[in-house]
């Protein structure tokens, strides 16, 4: 399964159940204990200085996935391995070095900033714990960061709200970028900014990743974005990788019947490109009821009896990529007609 | 100089201390804490001088809030219980913050089986009612100021901590939180740099109004002889002392019970006006 | 399906407004004061809306887009001074008292939100705020009332849809709220959907078929639509006609063909470009620097001038006037006039 010499992280049968709490009815009535299944056996490398775009809908686990890598959550089961080593072993000073080399940048601009301390303060702190700058150095430092996120240097002594949304996840960016770190998770980065304001942020990405030789895990649920700026792209589909390949074949020629859908639902510009029937039926069930077999047959065109009994595994595809669909080969063929 | 310091604050709390909530609240909280500190300033006559030559005497020019049975001049001793009653207010309050708040922001923010205990003490604790429960371990102890401040804290925390609980939970849902996890800092830096300057402002809100209530209860707990004890000088103490005279000497209660209210409302709006400078912008 | 659907008084009234617009909307202006000064939210905003027709409202946040729709109907919040006229059959809605406007709102006008969680009634079932909504708005009895709620439902795409009415808002899922709220919308038989950033909290696989339902409803019920979004990709799935505001003015406006492939004005251009389309991967997007001037820091001449690369002396003295470039293709820029005079003629 490896497809790269020497990846930076490898995910193996990565597993996350939420259990919900019994209530005294459930107790009473002898209900089994429930849990959201939020990500089943997630198989995955991602090498150094490469993006990795997560896409797929609202609660398929996406968001979950990248918090895991920087240990805000823990697996129920399956390893993260960070330059061979796993890092649910990693304690004090190790796990410290973990944080520092891999950073996260959250959604919402709003509510990741502490709306109590003004830029210089969130910048001098990151500094000051991970002792990157002596003292004397740490203002020359956060005068430097500004700059590579194209903030004026007086935002130092600004608070958070007397910037807007899109300078906010500059900030955001800043912060991570102030502990000189090696691998940058991005969650759902632009998507709470205006669509003039994504693409200078997204830009700033792109700059900054050639620049430092970042690797980039690029969450999001913007497809046209998620194309734009990764060399590997994942399909997520109720906690399972349905589909992963190289960013351009994936989107030229999606081979999950997920993916195909997914793709032909995104809004096209053109308005030529209209289609008058739903590019898929039905919703996304709950993950705290995730079907048998393929997690897909509920909505798939394709589906077989065979689907709903056994889960497909992740098969490498003649054109590069992988795909975890029993009717792989079919479908490709019927991209091709 | 102070033109200067004042032109340097934020507009928001410039504008919050021009507000009349802030000037009346905080002109009388300053006053009270004058009288605490100068009593012998302001107290035109000895508290506990008696002057059997002016017994329950009126209000007039020379005694304004009348004299007592014993012929102490009330203002005298009015302004005298402020030392007490203040001190009432801070000491009854300012152990229950501390402890509460730093309960409240370990369990809200570890939860776990921490939280599960003190979820069982707040239960405990809030199934009584607050003076019944205080009475109680004051009766316990012994009457007297010392022991009142050790059953008032005693039972007071945990509401302290119970509001603090709730608001760092909020706090802790915010992903400023999770970035500084993700930045590797340590649960105390998160929780007492990140989280409490950004979960106390209503705490800090409701030990304003609880000041006001912690001079009610000393009173209350001075009237019925639990708290201070007579010939000190407590605004529950001259009421209680009053009660006998009440349709004789009406002024004998009504005097210290005007400063009790006075002060209360200087901390309610005292509180307000400080919710309103601390609460963040944007 | 549409024999489902009662609408005598609409097809006897159909031949008068075929040839004319059934919303006219003329010098609409919405302010608020803020601390002493006022603040203009929507400026001189004007446009037509035939009958049976898909008007697509874009915008960043801030541009005035929602508070333009919610001005249509009077239901601006915190209450703002609305200026203009909307004539909607002929009556100006701007000129009408509260009660008059609440017999238009939800019967003839409806209008859906971007949050379908918060405009349901959690403690009622659904079947309950449809029936509710059809007692309001039509002479319907019990049992009839009964019937047209599952037709209803029916009719907006939930499954089983007798067997939900006794279901309560929080059972179903966000996809099928928004559903719900449109079959509610729907109750009165409105001539005109006014629906706010509809899908903007919808998975595009849910999102896509919102608006396939929106525009089947359209076809079927020969209802105009006002889609209120910032997203240009779903203006170009389900609009006929689009309209482009900045800074609570309309910028530019045509049909939806003309103006996504062949915009007039800088800013749809740019909006347009920033999208990554056909671009080489890992490239600089195009981007607009800065961010739009906030209500109560209006530059004097054209609101987007210093955000402009073309802009020249005269867009920071005057506000451009909108007027025609093309057919039925209108924008608001100095530069266009003055770079193409043989549009003169035009206007």
């Amino acid at each position: 399964m490896t497809l790269h010499p020497n990846p930076l992280f490898s995910i193996q049968d990565l597993t996350l159940h939420f259990p919900l709490t019994r209530g005294l009815a459930d107790l009473v009535l002898r209900q089994p204990a429930r849990e959201v299944r939020a990500l089943n056996g997630i198989n995955l490398e991602i090498s150094q200085g490469e993006t990795l775009g997560i896409v797929g809908e609202s609660g398929c686990g996406k968001s979950t996935l990248a918090r895991c890598l920087v240990r805000l959550l823990d697996p129920t089961s399956g390893t993260i391995r960070f330059q061979d080593q796993n890092i649910a072993n990693f304690k004090g000073t190790e796990r410290q070095t973990y944080n520092r080399q891999v950073q996260m940048i959250f959604q919402d601009p709003y509510s990741s900033l502490n709306p109590r301390m003004t830029v210089g303060q969130i910048l001098d702190e990151a500094l000051r714990v991970h002792e990157m700058r002596p003292e004397t150095e740490r203002p020359a430092r956060i005068a430097e960061l500004l700059d590579l996120v194209r903030l004026p240097r007086n935002a130092a002594e600004k608070l958070p709200h007397e910037f807007s949304g899109g300078q906010r996840q500059r900030i955001g960016i800043a912060r991570a970028l102030a502990v000189e770190p090696i691998c940058l998770v991005a969650d759902e980065l632009v998507s709470a900014l205006d669509v003039s304001v994504q693409a200078q942020v997204v830009n700033l990405l792109l700059e900054l990743q050639e620049e430092l030789g970042l690797t980039v895990l690029f969450v999001a649920h913007d497809l046209r974005l998620v194309r734009h700026v990764s060399h590997q792209v994942a399909v997520i589909y109720l906690g399972s990788i349905v589909e992963i390949g190289p960013s351009e074949t994936l989107f030229r020629a999606p081979t999950h019947p997920y993916s195909q859908a997914l793709l032909s639902a995104a809004p096209s510009l053109n308005p030529e490109e209209r289609h008058d029937k739903p590019a898929i039926s039905g919703e996304l069930p709950s993950p705290l009821n995730v079907p048998a077999g393929c997690p897909f047959h509920v909505r798939c065109p394709l589906a077989t009896a065979r689907c709903t009994s056994e889960k497909p595994l992740l098969k490498p595809l003649p054109g590069g990529g992988q795909a975890a669909c029993h009717h792989a080969e079919t479908s490709v063929g019927e991209r091709k007609q | 100089m102070t033109a200067l310091t004042l032109s340097r604050l934020p507009a928001p709390v410039l504008q919050a201390l021009a507000r009349p909530a802030f000037l009346i609240g905080g002109g009388i909280i300053l006053m009270s804490t004058l009288f605490a500190l100068f009593p012998a300033a302001f107290a035109p006559y000895d508290p506990l001088a008696f002057n059997y030559a002016a017994i329950q005497q009126p209000p007039s020019l020379a005694h304004p809030f009348g004299t007592d049975n014993f012929g102490r001049d009330i203002l005298s001793r009015v302004i005298w219980a402020y030392r007490i009653d203040m001190m009432i207010a801070l000491f009854a309050t300012i152990f229950a913050l501390l402890i509460g708040v730093t309960a409240g922001s370990l369990v809200g923010y570890h939860g776990g089986w921490a939280d599960t205990i003190f979820g069982r003490c707040v239960d405990a604790v809030i199934t009584f009612p607050f003076l019944v429960l205080v009475i109680a371990v004051v009766a316990m102890l012994g009457p007297g100021l010392i022991n009142m401040f050790v059953a008032i804290t005693l039972v007071n925390w945990v509401y302290y901590a119970r509001l603090m609980r709730a608001e760092v939970m909020t706090q802790t849902a915010h992903d400023y939180v999770s970035a500084g996890r993700v930045m590797g800092y340590s649960s105390g830096r998160i929780i007492f740099r990140h989280i409490l300057p950004n979960a106390i402002t209503p705490v800090l809100t409701f030990w304003m109004t609880d000041m006001a209530l912690a001079i009610l209860l000393g009173s209350s707990l001075g009237y019925l002889g639990l708290g201070a004890q007579p010939p000190l000088a407590e605004w529950g103490v001259l009421i209680a002392e009053g009660r006998n005279f009440i349709f004789t000497a009406w002024w004998m209660s009504l005097c210290p019970g005007i400063a009790i209210v006075l002060t209360g409302l200087g901390f309610s709006l005292l509180g307000d006006a400080v919710a309103d400078m601390l609460r963040p912008k944007g | 399906m549409s024999g489902l659907i009662q609408r005598e008084s609409r097809e006897n009234a159909l031949p008068e407004t075929a040839n004319r617009p059934a919303l006219s909307v003329q010098g609409l202006s919405t302010s608020f004061t803020k601390q002493g000064r006022d603040l203009k939210a929507v400026n001189n905003v004007s446009f037509d809306l035939a009958p049976g027709e898909i008007l697509g409202l874009v915008g960043e946040s801030g541009s005035g887009k929602s508070i333009t729709l919610r001005s249509l109907i009077g239901i601006v919040r915190p209450q703002g001074r609305i200026d203009g006229s909307v004539l909607w059959k002929g009556r100006n809605l701007v000129t009408m008292n509260e009660p008059q406007l609440r017999k238009i709102r939800g019967r003839e006008i409806a209008m859906i939100f971007q949050e379908p969680m918060s405009s349901l009634n959690p403690l009622l079932t659904i079947g309950l705020q449809i029936t509710e909504n059809l007692k309001a708005h039509t002479s319907l009895g019990r049992q009839e009332r009964q019937k047209r709620a599952i037709e209803l439902l029916d009719l907006v795409g939930i499954p089983a849809a007798a067997s939900r009415l006794d279901d309560y808002p929080h059972q179903f899922s966000g996809g099928m709220r928004q559903r719900v709220m449109i079959a509610i919308a729907l109750a009165s038989n409105p001539e005109l959907l006014l629906a706010d950033e509809p899908t903007t909290a919808l998975d595009v696989t849910i999102q896509d078929q919102i608006l396939r339902l929106i525009m089947d409803l359209r076809t079927e019920l020969n209802m105009a639509v006002i889609l209120v979004t910032h997203d240009l990709g779903v203006v170009a799935q389900s609009c006929d006609r689009v309209a482009v505001m900045y800074a609570g003015r309309i910028i530019e406006s045509g049909s939806v063909g003309t103006i996504l492939k062949a915009p007039q004005h800088p800013y749809t251009l740019g909006l347009l470009q920033s999208v990554p389309q056909d671009q080489p991967p890992r490239t600089p997007l195009f981007s607009i620097d800065g961010t739009p001037p906030a209500l109560d820091d209006m530059p004097t001449g054209c609101a987007f001038a210093p955000r402009c690369q073309q802009a020249q002396g005269t867009c920071l003295e005057s506000a451009p006037d909108f007027s025609l470039v093309g057919s039925g293709h209108a924008a608001a820029c100095h530069i266009l006039e003055t770079a193409r005079p043989s549009l003169g003629e035009n206007k």
